[in-house]
């Protein structure tokens, strides 16, 4: 579906979803939404006013690759590349859910293709190739076709020699694709050296939450590592890095705020702020190129 | 391991008949030819048709040989590089320079132990951060060099730990990545037991892919698949299954190259076997890829990787 229809489509979505532990909401779609953060209930409208930020705690919610690109990208300069890649069943999983099944469900409930949207776009009047993610579609888990998206991005932007701009949100490695998903790393991974390597800028804007193979591969490998606020993004999930020290984490592991304590990360940008920053920050690595 | 359970119980009921005076009992030896047909027997059926979670199993095997007995057992001349000039030394992962048929290559490895100390220093052969750019730098010094790289993957994957997360973990792996997929040498990787995931990929991809017959490659651990998807771990049977993670799989994917083929029950059974049909695999491998331009090897490292991936509306 082109981009437009999905902007329509917007309204029809629901927004409480940030999160798998969160709870149903009892109040109508739409309307009337309660904060993930702070618990409190918000005016739909006021939320969106803020791009989706709790205008009482802070708290980013999720977005979807469209609310993503709106924000992100110059009104109507978008025009997505790839968008016909969709996945195939190349191992025939089926244990657990059928992994076809999952695919057409995800399809139909995002509107999406897959897990990544890709494409040319402007950024703060600057040119850009801009990829987003979007965690409804499968975690956005990254099988053959995210992994192909990702590079062909990687490809598009060295062959204009555009900067790249990636979002991410990704539970990981997509597991129902097997060894073809983990490959994936290395191939993203590949493309992200080529494209360092000729020079062309790569902006990474880690969203909640952004794990495992993603964040062991592409996600890592930008000249600037932006995160935003209080998004959970890390190699293990916090679960199994539970298990594994028989004690509980502390508070914040593995939050943007960690990342950039610890060193791992550039900046935590507030949303609000964060295309202002991205089209300054291009407007000096792509400085040579002028 | 477990589904030898009936063979080592017909082997046990069979050595204490055995220890009995058959001069005493002579319908006794019946008994015992008739027992040991039936061992001979199971030794076939058991071996003859292993299924992926047996073969999982037998990548695990204690006595399974490790990185440390290749490099005993293939190379020469060996210099172990220790530190990531950052942290620390992580000792489960192997770095260092080796001579193998006279042929100087660089050499990592993730690093099991022989017994439960050596097994607590180097993690179980799980490394962590430091690991990892330990492995980075010898790529980088691999490739100011000119030294092919050999690779031996044997780990169940990084390390999930606390700190090992405080330090970039994810990091270190996508590091790794990328400098691998540059390096202007050979790269020829062996599984030879566990490929667990990022912690196998970081080292884990190149040129030639060769697998001994019952390792294992895979996204995820088939017990974490099994978690995941029933909440249930014992049911890594059926994942290990729905993942294709075998050696043929991995041939059958296009990603493995060559198979080394194991004695029957696995490699601890005749390791020297092993040794002689790894040594064999390498030498291909390398003698084919000394062939090349190395300033061309880069792009088709990519090209090789570029393949990879099943789409719909290509």
């Amino acid at each position: 579906m082109p981009i437009s229809d999905w902007f329509k489509a917007r309204e029809q979505r629901k927004y409480t979803t940030p999160t798998e532990a969160s709870t149903p909401s009892d109040v109508p779609d739409g309307v009337w939404v309660r904060c993930e953060g702070c618990k409190r209930t918000l005016y739909m409208g006021d939320l969106e006013r803020e791009l989706m930020v709790c205008p009482s705690c802070g708290r980013h919610h999720d977005l979807a690759a469209p609310e993503r690109l709106a924000l992100l990208v110059d009104e109507g300069t978008f025009e997505e590349v790839d968008a016909h890649l969709r996945s195939a069943d190349p191992l025939e999983f089926t244990s657990g859910k059928v992994y076809s099944e999952q695919v057409t469900a995800a399809e139909e409930r995002t509107g999406l293709n897959e897990a990544i949207v890709c494409g040319r776009a402007a950024i703060g009047g600057r040119r850009a190739i801009v990829g987003v993610m979007d965690f409804r579609f499968i975690g956005a888990s990254m099988g053959s076709v995210v992994g192909e998206k990702v590079t062909r991005a990687f490809e598009l932007a060295l062959a204009e020699r555009t900067p790249l701009v990636l979002v991410t949100a990704s539970g990981g490695a997509r597991m129902q694709e097997g060894m073809l998903s983990l490959m994936q790393m290395a191939k993203t991974a590949a493309a992200a050296a080529r494209l360092a390597s000729a020079g062309v800028p790569y902006v990474v804007v880690l969203t909640n939450p952004t794990m495992g193979g993603v964040t062991a591969s592409f996600a890592t490998l930008g000249d600037v590592l932006i995160a935003e606020p209080g998004a959970l993004i890390g190699f293990a999930g916090p679960r199994l890095v539970e298990q594994t020290i028989r004690k509980s984490l502390p508070k914040g592991f593995q939050t943007s705020e960690f990342l950039l304590e610890h060193g791992m990360i550039d900046m935590v940008v507030d949303r609000r702020e964060l295309k202002d920053r991205v089209a300054l920050l291009l407007s000096y690595l792509a400085a040579g190129d002028e | 391991m477990e589904f030898e359970r009936p063979l080592d119980e017909l082997e046990g009921k069979l050595a204490s008949l055995k220890h009995l005076d058959v001069s005493e009992q002579p319908e006794l030896a019946a008994e015992i030819a008739e027992l040991e047909a039936e061992v001979a027997r199971l030794h076939e059926t058991l071996y003859a048709e292993l299924t992926p979670w047996e073969r999982v199993q037998i990548a695990r095997h204690p006595e399974r040989p490790k990185t440390d007995d290749y490099l005993q057992e293939l190379f020469t001349d060996v210099v172990e590089l220790h530190g990531d000039r950052l942290f620390g030394d992580d000792e489960s992962m192997f770095a260092g320079l080796a001579t193998l048929q006279g042929r100087r290559v660089a050499v990592l490895g993730h690093r099991k132990g022989k017994n439960t100390n050596e097994n607590i220093r180097r993690n179980f052969g799980s490394p962590h951060p430091e690991g990892f750019r330990k492995a980075e730098r010898l790529m980088h010094l691999a490739d100011r060099f000119g030294l092919p790289i050999v690779s031996f993957l044997d780990t169940a994957g990084a390390y999930p730990g606390l700190d090992d997360e405080d330090r970039g973990q994810a990091l270190a792996i996508a590091e790794c990545l990328a400098a691998l997929s540059a390096v202007r040498v050979p790269v020829v990787v062996v599984g030879i037991g566990e490929g667990g995931s990022g912690g196998a990929l970081a080292i884990g991809f190149g040129d030639r892919l060769i697998m001994l017959e019952n390792a294992y490659y895979s996204v995820i651990s088939p017990e974490m698949c099994a978690t995941i998807l029933h909440k249930d771990a014992r049911r890594a049977s059926e994942t290990s299954a729905c993942l294709q993670l075998t050696a043929d799989d991995l041939v059958r994917l296009g990603l493995a190259d060559a198979v080394v083929a194991e004695p029957r029950g696995g490699a601890h059974h005749d390791p020297a076997m092993v040794f002689e049909g790894v040594r064999t695999a390498l030498g291909t491998a390398l003698e084919s890829l000394s062939a090349v331009d190395r300033a061309t090897l880069p792009d088709s490292r990519y090209q090789r990787l570029r393949r990879i991936g099943e789409i719909a509306g290509g």
